[in-house]
């Protein structure tokens, strides 16, 4: 026996996962021109839907990649509406207050992640909830705000409503498409890793060598400032500003509800979960109470019948993968079965199966 | 101490820890040389577990000082002293369960010990190898047994690249012939000039790579030197009769 002819091989994406890449920048081409052939209520509920698509996604990265379940999400897109708001009254143009106001949220959350990362599981989860409503009543007691009676982001009037509508459309799906991709890039690489070894147990995360703290940061910061963008990009589309509509818990029971049926911990199952949120609301939104038993129904029916949820379920059973950030080691055929192994040491442990 | 600590690589002085009122580890000293391979054994409730976990920093101790290197890590965290090279596993195994057997390892290769891409492919591919894994590359870790576990608390801690190695019972449950692959896989390491520390209550296994052989009792080191000297030491009899066997 001499050398092994060929070595096992990483693998990262299929032949699926690369026809998937083709057709998802087909979908976002096709997207970016759509509004030419949509109404105008189209074109408004498709900025609902990547604005859902974005929190989807954020909260999935946090939770489902990151093991860092939060309930007060709402207080990172209350208050990308409310920096938005604040820079636009201090004259900067109200399109480019939107992302000056993530980058706000993102620094904001920095330090604030110093001491909600000290607390696990429940204790943070429970603590992201209290600092959203903290901060919903210092919000209030701007006087810009006016409490409840909330304000509302004037400037975009002056821009020309179809104009306004479109505009706010595309930078919605700019936005999404830059977020999505920055979560793509970062879950993929070693990064990624890290983050679900951090999920799956941090005791033994660090024992490897992952930096725990300074990665779970990075994510929280980074979930943050999507979730920022989404509030104010909410605002421009909405224009005006309650602290209640916006520090509402509903927006994190959404993307908790978005990302259990799509399939946690999967980067497609957040946007199917958004997909299919955005058409329930879309179908049944008008029905009032029984629109949220009806949400509240289908999320018991799938952690009871599809605790991996929709994606989960469909690369369980079809081993489809779409957008895969893990790797799969390819083996050729004689190592697989142990008959080229060579040394005595490289046979120890065997696999009987 | 029979053995001149010259180069020690690691040394603990004075190490207490308790926890709340339970002195679990008294006064114990400990170093050893890069090269050498030291066999840990004690009746349940030692505190073996204990010194490993302070060796490595998951928990600091109560008092007391750990060097390694040449420097002092008391004050350094786990993920620290892993990318000095001073790398654990675990007696219960912790395996990252929703990932595979490779990302597993991969983890450990580009964190732990620094590397690039395609140099932590390659690292991880081999310490699967060398561990007998690779079949099992693609399962996620939830899916495997005690046994496999078991490995890949090796593998994983080898992707790191360590200096030091320190083994918290990783042969219990082996059958003769696993236990002898398992015992070629270390040895395999020494001839790699991994240092070694390694719990273990199979003391034939631990006895055909150990040259040195520590045994602690009741939180303390009881015996300390020559394996076979060590075994036949009366305090050491007197632990595991006192004790009760294992
Ligand atoms: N985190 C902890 N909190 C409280 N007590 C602990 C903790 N960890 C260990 N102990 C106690 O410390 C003592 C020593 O435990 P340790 O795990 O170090 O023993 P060991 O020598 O490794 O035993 P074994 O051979 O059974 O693995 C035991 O009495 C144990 O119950
Ligand atoms: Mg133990």
């Amino acid at each position: 026996m001499s050398v092994v002819p060929t070595s096992p091989m990483i693998e990262r994406g299929t032949a699926t996962s690369r026809i998937a890449a083709i057709a998802v920048a087909i979908v976002i081409a096709l997207l970016a021109i759509a509004p030419q052939f949509l109404s105008a209520g189209a074109v408004d509920r498709m900025t609902a839907l990547f604005i859902y698509v974005i929190l989807a996604a954020m909260w999935n990265a946090l939770a489902g990649f990151g093991g860092l379940v939060s309930v007060g999400q709402q207080v990172f897109f209350g208050l990308g509406a409310y920096f938005a708001i604040r820079l636009a009254d201090a004259g900067l143009n109200p399109f480019l207050a939107l992302f000056a106001s993530g980058i706000i949220v993102g620094a904001v959350s920095w330090p604030l992640s110093l001491f909600m990362l000290r607390l696990k599981n429940g204790e943070f989860a429970i603590g992201m909830w209290v600092i959203a409503a903290l901060t919903h009543l210092l919000v209030n007691l701007d006087r810009l705000v006016q409490g409840e009676t909330g304000t509302s982001l004037i400037s975009l009037n002056v821009y020309d409503a179809s104009i306004r509508r479109v505009t706010i459309y595309w930078l919605a799906l700019a936005s999404m498409t830059a977020l999505l991709a920055a979560l793509f890039g970062l879950l993929r690489g070693s990064t990624g890793a890290a983050i679900r070894a951090i999920r799956d147990n941090e005791d033994a995360a660090a024992s490897v060598g992952v930096r725990v703290t300074g990665t779970k940061r990075l994510l929280f910061v980074l979930a943050a400032f999507g979730i920022g963008i989404a509030g104010a990009l909410w605002l421009a589309t909405s224009i005006t500003f309650q602290p209640k509509t916006y520090f509402n818990v509903q927006w994190t029971a959404y993307m908790i509800f978005m990302v259990l049926v799509g399939g946690i911990g999967t980067f497609e199952g957040a946007i199917l979960g958004a997909l299919v949120f955005f058409l329930i609301e879309t179908w049944f939104g008008g029905a009032g109470v029984w629109y949220l038993i009806g949400l509240g129904a289908t999320a018991v029916l799938f952690s009871l019948f599809l605790p991996r949820g929709l994606w989960g379920t469909i690369e369980e059973r079809f081993g489809l993968r779409l957008l895969p950030v893990g790797y799969r080691v390819k083996l050729p055929a004689n190592v697989a079965d142990g008959g080229m192994i060579p040394s005595q040491q490289a046979t120890t442990y065997q696999e009987k199966a | 101490m029979t053995h001149p600590q010259q180069q020690a690589v690691l040394a603990a002085a004075g190490i207490h820890r308790r926890f709340g009122a339970l002195v679990v580890l008294e006064a114990v000293d400990f170093a050893m040389a890069a090269d050498e391979a030291v066999g840990i054994v004690g009746p349940n409730g030692a505190g073996k577990t204990t010194l490993l976990s302070v060796l490595s920093g998951a928990f600091p101790p109560s008092a007391g000082s750990v060097s390694f290197k040449g420097g002092d890590v008391t004050a350094l965290p786990a993920t620290a002293r892993c990318r000095l090279g001073l790398v654990r596993t675990h007696q219960v195994p912790k395996p990252f369960s929703g990932m595979t057997t490779f990302e597993n390892v991969f983890v450990a290769a580009s964190h732990g010990a620094g590397l690039g891409r395609d140099e932590a492919y390659e690292e991880a591919l081999g310490s699967l190898k060398l561990c007998g894994m690779l079949g099992v590359a693609n399962r996620r870790a939830e899916t495997l047994g005690l046994l496999d576990r078991k490995r890949l608390e090796l593998a994983r801690a080898l992707a790191a690249r360590p200096t030091l190695l320190l083994l918290d019972e990783i042969g219990g449950g082996l059958t003769d012939g696993e236990a002898g692959e398992l015992v070629d896989t270390i040895k395999e390491l020494r001839r790699r000039k991994i240092g070694i520390v390694w719990i273990e209550h199979i003391v034939h296994i631990l006895l055909q790579v150990a040259e040195r052989l520590i045994c602690m009792d009741a939180g303390r080191i009881i015996a300390d030197g020559e394996p076979q000297a060590v075994m036949a030491d009366p305090q050491v009899i007197h632990a595991y009769l006192g004790g009760g066997p294992k």
